[in-house]
């Protein structure tokens, strides 16, 4: 089981600010493609892989870094602090 | 090297007196300040930021730990908000302290242009027309790319 978290627009396409998911994905592209067969909401949140960023336990990374050992993967679109 | 996130409003003044105060040996201190501002056409009714707790504190810390490995500063602070915001209102603040000038310069610099694409923070704007995410420019990435390749000691 991994913690899947949703900030900014992705948690409103989706409706969930975080939830509980059981993978056998490998890399966070395999978890990518789960979600989004799941329902048209993911579908929809994952159209663009391109508008998103993904961290894995808090740290920033790429579409096609393992997950094994990871309990904390989240999706967002690119940053607009400061 | 001090960081604070919060919802309250802070005292721009204040806040660069206590830093000024605490910053040792520097001839030179920067301060920037981000402010909520108001939008051209429909009126900016309130800023939301939505942050990622935890990896906020980790990605900010990351970036200081960057500045001062940059930099021979005597102090920096980085203060950002969160929550609802409106026109006027200070968002965040970056201070740093140096001996001399080019130093503190570029290390406030440094930290805006990190803190603009590589903290977790995501700015929704409201206005009377409704709710609208703000996107993130090509050239907040872009501005990234200078400090690439070696570092730049002021």
């Amino acid at each position: 089981m991994i913690d899947v978290l949703y900030f900014a627009w992705v948690r409103e396409r989706i409706g969930l600010p975080r939830e509980r998911v059981e993978t056998q994905a490998a890399t966070v592209a395999g978890l990518v493609a789960e979600l989004a067969a799941r329902e048209d909401r993911y579908a929809l949140a994952f159209a663009d892989p391109r508008s998103l960023r993904v961290a894995l336990d808090q740290e920033l990374a790429d579409f096609d870094a393992p997950l094994a050992g990871v309990r904390e993967v989240a999706f967002f679109p690119p940053m607009t602090g400061g | 090297m001090a960081l604070r996130l919060q919802a309250a409003a802070f005292d721009i003044g204040a806040e660069t007196a206590d830093f000024a105060a605490s910053a040792g040996a520097a001839g030179a201190i920067v301060t920037f300040t981000g402010v909520v501002r108001d939008l051209p056409g429909s009126p900016l009714l309130a800023m939301e930021i939505e942050h990622y707790p935890g990896m906020t504190e980790r990605a900010i810390a990351g970036i200081l730990a960057e500045t001062a490995a940059r930099w021979s500063l005597t102090a920096a602070l980085v203060i950002h908000r969160h929550g609802r915001l409106t026109p006027g209102e200070p968002i965040m603040m970056v201070a740093t302290a140096a001996p001399h000038r080019a130093e503190a310069f570029a290390a406030a610099e440094f930290l805006m242009d990190y803190l603009k694409s590589r903290a977790p923070f995501w700015k929704k704007e409201i206005t009377a027309a409704g709710a609208a995410w703000v996107a993130a420019k090509d050239s907040d990435e872009d501005a990234l790319s200078r400090w690439q390749g070696g570092g730049r000691s002021g």
